[in-house]
C-alpha cells in the first residue's frame, strides 16, 4: 500500500469512529404516523428515556407496516442513526394493538386519537418526559373501559400540563384559602377556588370536576366535560399557545363529542361553548 | 444521455408509483428502440384517455362516461352505496364481482394530524344522493386504520339521521392466511368480531 493510500485508510478509520453510529431500542407509543413516499412512513412516537421522538419506517404505510404503526399502539421500537442529530430509522415489533382493540368505539378511538395529538404537539422533541409517558401508558391500559379511560385523560392532561411547566394549583382556594369545597379554577392563574369565594364569578371560571380532587369520586358525561373544558383551556393558552399552534382538531372534536353526550343527558345547558373558541 | 427530450420522458415516468430512476431508464428505452409498436399506441392511448376520462359527477369514479358506466347500469341494485376511499378501492371491490350496488369515492380520509377534514372529501354528493332516496343502506368500506375508522364513525354520525342501514365489511382471517403469520392488531379484531357457528 503506498504512503497516500495508507494516509487515506488512516483517516477513513479516524471518520468511523467519529460518526459511529447512534441506536437505542425501547417501548414505544405511536403518536402520528404520516405517508412518506410509496410505502414508507414518518412516525413520531414517545419512549420513557428519549421523549417524543421522529424516524422513517421503511415500509411504515405498506402491507405489513401499516398494521403495526398505527397511532397509539405500543411497540418494541429500535431506532438508528449514523448521526444523533439525523433522523434516523426505526423498525419495530408490535407490543399492543391499541389501534385495532380501540377501532369499532367511536368514542375509545376519539379518545385514543386525542391523546396521541395531543401529545404529539405539546411535548418538546427528544426531551424525556418519562412521568408523561407513563400516564399515557396507564390511560392506553385503561382504555377498554371507555368511561374509565376519559376520566384517565383528563387526569393524564393535568398531568401534561405539569410536566410542561404549566400546572395547576388545586390545592387550596385562591381567594379564602380553604383546602375544601374546591369547585372552579381561575383561567388566568390555573389556581383553584372555593364555590365560595366564586360566589358571582362562576360565569367567569372553569369549572373542576370532583374526580380531579377525590380519585374514587364517581365522573358522568357533565364532569368529563367540564374536565376537557379546564385542561383544554390551558392546553390550547400555554402548551400549545407558547407554540403559536391551536388545540389539536382531534381533541376539539372529542370536545364537542363529549359536551353533546352531555348535554344529551341533561337538560341543563353545558357551562359554556368549546374551550379552543374560548378567550 | 440523447438529448433533453428523453430526459424528459424519463423524469415523467419517474413520477409514476412503483418507478425509480432505473426502472424509468429501462422503460423509455423499450419504448424509444420500437417506437411504432410501443411508443405510438401508448401515446395515443394516454391521449385518449386525457381526453375522454372524466370523474364520475355522481360517484367519484373515472370513466369516459358521466354517468359512468357503473351508476348508469340498470341491472345495479341501487338500494345499496358502498362508500369508498378512492378509485382504486372501488377497482378492488369490482374486481371480486360480489358486489352488485352502486359505489361512491369518497375521495380520501379525514386526517386531524395531517390537515385533511370534512370539506376535502367528497361527502355532499353521497348525502344528496341519499336524499334522494331509494337508498337501503350505506357500505362503509373504508381502511382499517385509526383514520378510515374516524372518517367511518364520523360518517356514521351524518348518515345516521337519513335512516339508512349502516354497515362495515367484517374483518378477520384472511383466506389462506395461518393464525401464526397474522399480525397481533388483525388476531385482536378477529377474535373481537368471532361468530357462533
Amino acid at each position: 500500500m503506498s504512503g497516500c493510500g495508507a494516509a487515506k485508510v488512516r483517516q477513513c478509520i479516524e471518520q468511523s469512529g467519529r460518526f459511529s453510529k447512534v441506536e437505542w431500542e425501547a417501548p414505544a407509543i405511536v403518536l402520528d404516523v404520516s405517508p412518506f413516499g410509496e410505502s414508507d412512513a414518518l412516525a413520531v412516537v414517545l419512549t420513557e428515556a428519549h421523549g417524543r421522538h421522529r424516524g422513517l419506517v421503511r415500509g411504515g404505510s405498506g402491507r405489513r407496516g401499516g398494521a403495526v404503526w398505527q397511532q397509539g399502539n405500543i411497540l418494541a421500537v429500535r431506532w438508528l442513526a449514523r448521526l444523533a442529530d439525523q433522523l434516523g430509522a426505526f423498525t419495530a415489533e408490535l407490543a399492543h394493538p391499541t389501534a385495532a382493540l380501540a377501532l369499532e368505539d367511536p368514542l375509545r378511538l376519539a379518545v385514543l386519537v386525542a391523546a396521541c395529538a395531543v401529545a404529539a404537539g405539546a411535548l418538546p422533541e427528544r426531551e424525556p418526559h418519562p412521568r408523561a409517558f407513563h400516564a399515557l401508558m396507564r390511560l392506553i391500559a385503561r382504555l377498554p373501559d371507555t368511561e374509565a379511560a376519559l376520566t384517565e385523560l383528563v387526569r393524564w392532561e393535568v398531568a401534561l400540563l405539569a410536566e410542561l411547566g404549566y400546572g395547576l394549583d388545586l390545592s387550596r382556594c385562591a381567594v379564602t384559602g380553604a383546602a375544601e369545597g374546591l369547585a372552579f379554577v381561575s383561567p388566568k392563574s390555573g389556581r383553584a377556588v372555593t364555590a365560595k369565594g366564586a360566589e358571582g364569578w362562576e360565569h367567569r371560571l372553569l369549572r373542576l370536576p370532583p374526580f380531579l380532587l377525590n380519585p374514587e369520586a364517581p365522573a358522568q358525561a357533565a364532569d368529563w366535560r367540564d374536565g376537557l373544558k379546564l385542561t383544554g383551556h390551558f392546553l390550547a393558552r400555554d402548551a400549545f399557545g407558547s407554540h403559536h399552534q391551536p388545540l389539536p382538531a382531534a381533541r376539539i372534536s372529542l370536545y364537542d363529542r363529549i359536551a353533546a353526550l352531555a348535554a344529551a343527558n341533561s337538560p341543563t345547558p353545558p357551562h359554556s361553548a368549546n374551550p379552543s373558541r374560548e378567550p | 444521455m440523447g438529448g433533453p427530450e428523453i430526459e424528459r420522458l424519463i423524469a415523467e415516468l419517474v413520477k409514476l408509483p412503483g418507478l425509480g430512476p432505473r426502472s424509468a431508464r429501462r422503460i423509455a428505452l423499450k419504448l424509444l428502440s420500437n417506437p411504432e409498436k410501443h411508443l405510438a399506441p401508448l401515446s395515443f392511448a394516454l391521449s385518449e384517455a386525457a381526453r375522454a376520462v372524466r370523474s364520475c359527477s355522481l360517484c367519484g369514479n373515472l370513466d369516459s362516461r358521466d354517468p359512468c358506466s357503473i351508476c348508469a347500469d340498470p341491472s345495479r341494485e341501487k338500494r345499496l352505496i358502498c362508500v369508498v376511499e378512492s378509485v382504486g378501492d372501488l377497482w378492488a371491490l369490482q374486481r371480486t364481482g360480489m358486489f352488485r350496488g352502486l359505489y361512491h369515492v369518497l375521495g380520501g380520509l379525514l386526517s386531524p394530524l395531517n390537515g385533511t377534514g370534512p370539506e376535502d372529501l367528497n361527502v355532499a354528493p353521497l348525502l344528496a344522493r341519499i336524499r334522494a332516496g331509494g337508498v337501503e343502506e350505506v357500505i362503509l368500506a373504508l381502511a382499517a386504520t385509526v383514520d378510515g375508522a374516524s372518517t367511518a364513525h364520523w360518517l356514521a354520525d351524518q348518515l345516521r339521521p337519513l335512516g339508512v342501514t349502516l354497515s362495515r365489511p367484517a374483518q378477520g382471517v384472511p383466506i389462506g392466511g395461518t393464525l401464526e403469520a397474522m399480525d397481533d392488531g388483525t388476531l385482536a379484531a378477529a377474535l373481537q368480531a368471532r361468530r357462533v357457528v
